[in-house]
């Protein structure tokens, strides 16, 4: 049976991993290729590294870390941040990165992803899907898409996106509510689940995680194929075991190690 | 005549990984890696590792498009009865064909189809993707080390159907039950990642380069 993955999250600016709280009041969480060893030790399912600032151009400290990383992980890596162009895909993978995460460029053209998974396979072409609700108390809920960060609405549904770029081919929707984001009261449950239900691919839960009840709600109600958080294993209040009990506590399948 | 295991590369995405976990596993035991793109390589080589990811049809004509390279890897591998171990789409090619895109055509070294994962309910979701439990069904040398109840990193949304059960060396259920590994004689080849598989996987790749079929 397929495990649930349970993916700590590593959100790098100028070398070192931070942590946004709602993406400003940035914190050091040291050093991310450290960091990343720890985690593998550790028995995580996968690493994601999201480059926050996001200026690299093909090369640039972030693709060292990358290229680091993946030296010294035998565990899937999941790269984002900036991804603009197929070269930009193109130059992560080469980086080490196995799924590459687009952002704000898909949503500008989602024909970007289907370009990259054209050259590269679905599998390896990540949409990061950054929603905010829109509807009010006792509307039916509806959420929209936000690039920049969670800055800037793009007026366009949550659900329609999603879909829409998985019939580009994206492999994965890595999915954060901006709502959430740096709160820590545990992920927008609604939301994951209206997505997860609504694509054949997988999707994994971001943005809110205050404590491992909330990874477990993430799969049990929110339906999610996996799990992402990351103050909570950066700053040591629990670990990928811990995480991981938890979750099997809850009748989620997972990988013990 | 090298001594050396060859990683084929032909511009099939992540050969990064490959390399790394191969080139840790190698120094273990004492043993070199050369990852190339030369016929001339492939036919002096001890072993033949065939890597892969995207869809079946590129990675084949990719193959082909280096010109000797699909048949030094025939020659090494069947002619001369060197170890193979083919990785995801490396080790689909082992199949007759690819039924992904169209109809390609694979070594046939595995006789049987590569076919789309039959979705067993809108909860298994494509590509099958992350860690999922190993069922070995031999007591192959490579995978005898394998242990209960480990899981592998997958990451596909086609699997090979062999034609003959006794080429299922292992399987893995996601709704549906398929091969996690197939191989006959000097052949190997996982569905799985063992370059991303941790320290099953980096065990398992010990365990090939120290096998002698």
């Amino acid at each position: 049976m397929l495990t649930v993955r349970v993916i700590p999250c590593l959100d790098v600016k100028d070398g070192r991993v931070v942590k946004g709280v709602n993406f400003v009041g940035l914190r050091d969480a040291g050093d991310p290729v450290e960091a990343a060893r720890a985690y593998d030790a550790a028995g995580a399912d996968e690493l994601c590294l999201l480059d926050i600032a996001a200026s690299h151009e093909g090369r640039g400290p972030f693709y060292d870390i990358v290229s680091q990383t993946a030296e010294q992980c035998f565990m899937p890596l999941t790269v984002g941040g900036g991804v603009r162009a197929v070269e930009d895909v193109r130059a992560l993978l080469r980086a080490g990165a196995d799924k590459v995460s687009i952002n704000t460029a898909a949503v500008k053209n989602p024909d970007l992803v289907a370009a990259g998974a054209d050259k590269f396979g679905a599998q390896c072409i990540v949409v990061a899907v950054d929603a905010k609700r829109v509807s009010g108390p006792d509307e039916a809920p509806r959420w929209e898409i936000f690039t920049h960060g969670g800055r800037t609405p793009a007026g366009i549904d949550a659900i329609e996106y999603a879909q829409l770029v998985v019939a580009k081919g994206a492999g994965e929707i890595l999915l954060t509510s901006m709502d959430r984001d740096g709160t820590r009261i545990g992920y927008d449950l609604e939301l994951t689940r209206a997505i997860s239900r609504a694509v054949s691919v997988p999707v994994v839960a971001s943005g809110g995680v205050g404590n491992l009840d909330h990874l477990a709600e993430g799969v049990t109600e929110g339906e999610a194929s996996a799990v992402l958080a990351a103050s909570i294993f950066h700053f040591g209040e629990a670990t990928i075991l811990d995480a991981k009990k938890r979750l099997a506590a809850a009748g989620a399948p997972v990988r013990m190690v | 005549m090298t001594d050396k295991t060859v990683i084929v590369d032909y511009d099939s995405g992540n050969l990064h990984s490959a390399e790394k976990a191969f080139a840790r596993a190698a120094a273990d035991i004492g043993e070199e890696i050369l990852v190339s793109a030369e016929p001339e390589d492939v036919l002096r080589a001890e072993r033949v590792v065939l890597p892969g990811v995207g869809a079946f049809g590129d990675c084949a004509a990719g193959l082909h498009a280096a010109r000797g390279l699909w048949e030094a890897i025939e020659q090494r591998v069947v002619k001369d009865g060197r170890p193979f171990f083919g990785i995801c789409v490396g080790m689909q090619l082992m199949a007759e064909r690819g039924l992904e895109r169209g109809a390609h055509r694979g070594f046939g070294w595995i006789p049987g189809d590569v076919v789309e994962i039959e979705r067993a309910g809108p909860e298994f979701k494509i590509p099958h993707m992350g860690w999922n439990k190993l069922d070995v069904a031999t007591d192959h040398p490579v995978l005898a080390t394998i242990p209960d109840n480990a899981h592998a990193y997958f990451v596909h949304s086609f699997h090979l159907r062999a034609d003959n059960p006794d080429h299922i060396l292992a399987r893995t259920t996601h709704g549906v039950s398929f091969a996690a590994a197939v191989g006959r004689d000097n052949l190997i080849g996982t569905q799985f990642h063992p370059e991303k598989s941790q320290e099953v996987g980096q065990a398992l790749i010990r365990a090939f380069l120290k096998w002698r079929p």
